[in-house]
């Protein structure tokens, strides 16, 4: 039971929720980039939260199925074509032994993730399944997919495939697109942009007291632009020039998935998902665990706002993200139905 | 200056000093030490670095945000009042690590010699004799940050740094040595390499290090260094 990688795309990597509790070895926790998304497709085949994804940068790869698999592709929106027609996304899609996918560009957003029923079944490293790009391990050894990688699934895919459509179908007309079968509902975005300008909620960082007024002022007032050069370690930022009030040394530090890093050059660094464990560069904000996956999917060049809130605000808002997800993964469960029926 | 506050919204910070101070340091272990010990569910990581700690924790309800936070506020005050009160030091292994400080992997010798005015054989005897000992685990997986560099090898990074510094290379700056755990971008002063892993997914635990740890280098020719890579790649 496999996917065959017949072009890989940009950077497509196995990925779960991630390893915590190694950070003090200097292994960040990793993990999909939008866990939101991946939490949501790993729902609409019936996977538990954590069974790995195939997570999607940017422009997608091609791949072949080895057996029957239930898919949904969610979070980025993607132009993407199975055996040539439009391939449903956002929806289980039950899909034939030997069908290609092809994953076009992002049209919306930036990483997509593809969950099959049962996981990408590659080996758990130190509690996880997530690729760990920079130690080399982890998802498939270690790497992005590569052309050729049979990358492997459960080994009863195929099974888990065929009961589980059965149980969204049963009693319901199921749509056929070409050789596929899926449902006549799809699952919202949740994390993808919604205006031109996303704004993005932070608190205060660290160091925010080593900065004046006026570039604080800047840092919330100014629009920022995402440098082409973001990656999983840190979306890069371009914009007005931020410096310190006057040059402080500043020894290295535990960092935080949202740490707003300010190194000498001026523009800031948000590390995400992949981000080192410590760093020595003065922090001006803390983006909000709320927003982190809305701020994954704002693709290089797009531009955004800082909007500054109190932590109250903050876990506010993320009691609000997590209500939301847990409502919408009980609902997309609920369409399974009974195991037993 | 013993300070504690949140650090963005899912982490609580305990600054100890200001500046680089080994009793600091040691210090910042005991806590991540102690705190690890309570084994408290909703503690998702513990993570000393130079002279601060971060506990980094799960929440989805506000209130359960707020209350966590304040408890971990407490609770980082509370280890640090028991670890600074006790006067035993906790037990500190020292790990033994070959290094060749011989080309072609001694990048930098002669311009740290250069730099500091002394012989190369000099350098490496000074390197050898100081006594470091890790300060944090940090940056990448396995990397430590190493004090206790001879004040006579004290060296600013290099003006501009290298593209990939090789997996193993043991490098200074400053006041400081480091090892390389695997190929990256670099800009301390290459001394030497070692053969030894100081990451292994596989094994247990992953890092060579941890925080705390004395280490003494052993110089080692290019011979042995191929004997005991050739040993490691075997494993």
């Amino acid at each position: 039971m496999s996917l065959r990688v017949l072009r890989p795309g940009v950077l497509a990597t196995v990925q779960d929720l991630g390893r915590s509790g190694l950070a003090h070895l200097g292994i960040v926790p990793g993990g999909a980039m939008d866990p939101v998304s991946h939490r949501i497709a790993n729902a609409l085949v019936g996977n538990r939260t954590d069974a790995a994804t195939l997570e999607i940068a940017l422009s997608g790869p091609e791949l072949m199925l080895g057996c029957d698999a239930l898919l949904a592709l969610h979070g980025a929106r993607f132009t993407a074509e199975i055996d040539g027609v439009a391939f449903p996304q956002s929806r289980p899609v039950l899909v034939p032994k030997g069908a290609r996918l092809r994953v076009g560009r992002a049209a919306c957003g930036c990483f997509g993730h593809l969950a099959v029923a049962g996981g990408v079944h590659v080996e758990s490293v130190l509690g996880s399944r997530s690729t760990h790009l920079a130690g080399s391990f982890g998802g498939w050894r270690g790497k992005a997919l590569a052309r050729d990688v049979e990358l492997p699934l459960a080994a009863d895919a195929e099974a888990l495939a065929r009961t589980r459509f059965a149980r969204l179908a049963a009693g319901r007309r199921a749509l056929a697109v070409g050789r596929c079968e899926t449902v006549r509902w799809r699952a919202p975005a949740v994390t993808l942009p919604q205006h031109d300008e996303s704004v993005i909620r932070a608190v205060e960082g660290l160091h925010a007291a080593l900065f004046d007024d006026a570039t604080r002022e800047r840092f919330y007032g100014d629009s920022w632009r995402i440098a082409a050069d973001s990656n999983r370690m840190g979306f890069r930022l371009q914009g007005p020039q931020i410096e310190l009030a006057r040059p402080t040394e500043i020894l290295s530090q535990p960092t935080c998935l949202g740490t707003v890093q300010v190194p000498p050059a001026g523009q800031p660094i948000v590390l995400m998902v992949d981000h080192q464990t410590t760093g020595g560069y003065p922090r001006i904000a803390e983006v909000i665990a709320a927003d982190v996956p809305r701020l994954a999917q704002s693709t290089p060049r797009a531009t955004l706002r800082f909007a500054p809130v109190t932590l109250t605000e903050a876990d506010a808002a993320r009691e609000a993200l997590c209500t939301r997800i847990d409502r919408l993964v009980d609902r997309i469960l609920w369409e399974f139905g009974d195991e037993d029926d | 200056m013993v300070k504690v506050a949140p650090l963005g919204d899912s982490a609580v910070l305990l600054a100890l000093a200001g500046r680089l101070d080994c009793d600091a340091n040691a210090l910042a272990q005991s806590v991540a030490l102690d705190i690890r010990a309570r084994e408290l569910p909703w503690v998702t990581d513990v993570v000393p670095a130079l002279v601060t700690v971060a506990v980094h924790f799960a929440a989805r309800t506000a209130h359960e945000a707020a209350e966590r936070r304040a408890m971990l506020e407490g609770l980082l005050l509370e280890s640090l009042d028991r670890v600074a009160g006790t006067q035993t030091t906790p037990r500190r292994r020292t790990v033994e690590i070959p290094v060749c400080y011989e080309p072609p992997f001694a990048q930098d010798l002669l311009e740290i010699a250069a730099y500091t005015g002394l012989t190369p054989p000099e350098v490496v005897a000074v390197h050898v004799a100081s006594p470091h000992r890790v300060l944090m685990i940090g940056f990448a997986p396995g990397q430590p940050y190493l004090g206790g560099l001879d004040a006579r090898l004290a060296m600013p990074r290099r003006g501009s740094p290298r593209h990939r510094v090789a997996a193993g290379s043991v490098a200074i700056a400053n006041a400081q040595s480091s090892i390389y755990p695997f190929a990256t971008p670099g800009g301390w002063n290459v001394i030497g390499r070692t053969p030894l892993a100081l990451f292994d997914p596989l094994r247990e635990p992953p890092s060579l290090l941890d925080a705390g740890d004395a280490v003494s280098f052993r110089p080692i020719s290019a011979a042995d260094f191929e004997r005991i890579a050739h040993k490691q790649r075997l494993r």
